[in-house]
């Protein structure tokens, strides 16, 4: 008897995102192994799955739980700062695999913790106003870090909010994190595999959260409070459940970062607004709730700016006109238009039809 | 013994008395009309039932458990389900979906079996479909499970909705002006299917109408609303009948 292959349509849908994923991975490793890469290529690939992982993290919140977050970055800092932490402490005493796999671990349950104490107040509020706080806490996240002192000598570890002299430390003590100076010595554990993994990880974990009984309910949250309230939902619990999950996720793209860099700091340009907007218009650009296509939109944007380094000045002018460009691509009823026509989809079975006749 | 009972009901919006001293009480298995012209609090009747508001006074009483006062999700648990006067379906979920959504408190596995798919993820999952799309077939949704909510037509959109309600397993189902918007054949439709959710499901419904076609049609009792208050209650043809109603609402 044949065998039935009976797949639904959402699982269809996750299995082609995560083996575009895991082609890409291939061709990668194939063009690194051939020496085809550049360095400057090669030093791009484990940012590409953090920026696909943070937008892939987003998109839970902004997309699927419907609510618009602009400090997606501070989660992103918690969970690099405690992941970084965590791998200095045990750098001597715990070797790289393990620590590493603790270290994600670590990073991404502070910043879902963090999400989850951040979110109670913060989803009490809609739209915009939820937006400007989001903001706020994500602002207030990386300036704590900024203050933040801690060494360890002999009698255990010191805290400061002041400067490293106010810790008392004994005279061998080491400073572990230097207020704005960071945390410098963190083990180089990232590399493009893990990053990978760690992708489709991120991506198994969102698309099968949304095709399940929790992912129904935050959706029907997002397209109608009152009725999902009418059936018995229950809102806290399960916008929370997405706003920690997105954190959590956002955390370990953090643990990535942190531990691709030698030096950590909390600024602006990484960890500050700059970086969650950013993030935001990969979202923005790939769809809202549309998983796949962040990934496709963080990897297309952070490419572009690189590739065309030689240009200097034009640079930044090409970006923002391929910026306008997938808009119209993604959202004009025209180009969605001529997209149908011209689908994969419509043309695999246009053939079919034409040979079965 | 009544399956609802609500006593002495009011609520003040800031000066205004939107609802004063509510009664109704409505036996198992029965077909209840709620009449009356605009604003005369109707919806807010239906919002107070459901905790959407919190009652200022009064007492509701759902099969002899008091629920004044409870939490919107807790009232659907004891058992009452609403739809909406402006439709409220969950637009970018699938027809099959939003059935779905309302079994979530009768099937349940945690997030984790749903995230990493384990087996009681797709042991509940096809329990779940199975439930929802015999809810569909009654409806005759079921060729349609896969479209998305906003693309059904009008009256399927209303069907949908009540098949939503339903599928919370309810005692009591609240029908916020279902024939809003429907032709007189669509509203003959919805009279056969308000019936035999009755009938099928051995429901008690208590539905909010301005078609007068369909409130004589199959409400078996009626209550009226004016400024608040009620303005009378008792069998559908006499209250019908009654002089201050015709002067009240119907029109001389």
């Amino acid at each position: 008897m044949k065998k039935q292959i009976n797949l639904t349509k959402a699982t269809k849908s996750t299995l082609i995102t995560v083996g575009m994923v895991v082609v890409a991975y291939v061709i990668l490793q194939i063009l690194v192994g051939a020496g085809a890469l550049s360095s400057l290529m090669k030093g791009l690939l484990v940012p590409l799955c953090i920026y696909a992982i943070m937008a892939v993290s987003l998109n839970l919140t902004v997309g699927i739980l419907g609510e618009l977050s602009l400090g997606h970055a501070g989660f992103m800092c918690v969970g690099a700062f405690t992941s970084a932490f965590f791998s200095l402490c045990f750098k001597e005493t715990m070797a790289a695999g393990p620590r590493f796999l603790l270290a994600i671990i670590i990073g991404g349950a502070a910043a879902a913790l963090s999400g989850l104490l951040i979110g109670i107040p913060v989803l009490r509020l809609k739209g915009d106003y939820l937006a400007i706080v989001t903001l706020a806490f994500g602002e207030i996240i990386k300036n704590i870090i900024n203050v933040l002192y801690v060494g360890r000598d002999e009698a255990g570890f010191h805290f400061s909010m002041k400067d490293a002299f106010s810790m008392n430390m004994a005279s061998d003590g080491q400073v572990l994190i230097n207020g704005a100076q960071g945390i410098t010595g963190t083990p180089n554990d990232s590399n493009f595999t893990i990053g990978a993994i760690l992708l489709v990880l991120t991506l198994i974990i969102v698309l099968n959260l949304i095709h399940s009984r929790p992912g129904r309910a935050i959706m029907a949250i997002r397209d109608n409070r009152i009725a999902a309230e009418s059936v018995g939902i229950n809102i806290t619990q399960f916008k929370l459940l997405a706003f920690s999950i997105s954190a959590g996720l956002a955390g370990i793209g953090g643990v990535l970062y942190a531990h691709n860099l030698s030096i950590l700091q909390a600024q602006p340009k990484n960890f500050g607004y700059n970086m969650s907007i950013m993030i935001l218009v990969y979202v923005v650009l790939g769809g809202i709730g549309n998983i796949r296509g962040s990934v496709i939109a963080s990897v297309i944007l952070v490419l572009l700016p690189e590739l065309m380094r030689q240009l200097n000045d034009y640079r930044m002018l090409i970006y923002s006109v391929v910026l306008i460009g997938m808009m119209i691509f993604n959202w004009s009823p025209k180009a969605k238009e001529f997209r149908e026509k011209y689908s994969f989809k419509r043309l695999i079975a246009k053939k079919t039809e034409k040979e079965e006749a | 013994m009544a399956l609802l009972e609500v006593r002495n009901l009011g609520i003040s919006f800031g000066g205004l008395r939107a609802v004063d001293g509510f009664e109704i009480e409505i036996k198992k298995g029965q077909l209840y009309g709620l009449i009356g012209p605009n604003g005369a609090g109707k919806t807010t009747v239906f919002n107070l039932l459901t905790g959407v508001y919190k009652p200022d006074d009064g007492k509701i009483e759902l099969d002899g458990k008091n629920i004044t006062g409870a939490r919107t999700i807790d009232i659907n648990k004891a058992g009452i389900a609403r739809t909406f006067q402006n439709i409220r379906l969950f637009k970018d979920l699938s027809v099959l979906d939003n059935v779905k959504v309302g079994l979530h408190n009768l099937y349940s596995y945690s997030t984790l079996s749903g995230i990493f798919r384990l087996p009681a993820y797709f042991k509940v999952e096809k329990e779940m479909n199975e439930k929802a799309m015999e809810l569909l077939k009654v409806f005759d949704l079921d060729k349609e499970a896969e479209v998305l909510a906003s693309n059904l037509p009008y009256g399927k959109q209303r069907k949908l909705e009540i098949a939503r309600a339903l599928a919370t397993n309810p005692k009591l189902l609240l029908l916020d002006e279902p024939a809003a918007g429907m032709n007189p054949n669509e509203t003959i439709e919805l009279m056969d299917t308000i019936r035999f959710v009755r009938d099928q499901f051995d429901m008690t419904i208590l539905l909010i109408e301005h078609d007068m076609k369909l409130v004589s049609g199959i409400c078996e009792e009626l209550t009226v609303l004016n400024f608040g208050q009620v303005l009378a209650k008792g069998k559908t043809a006499e209250v019908l009948n009654d002089p201050q109603v015709i002067k009240a609402y119907l029109g001389e």
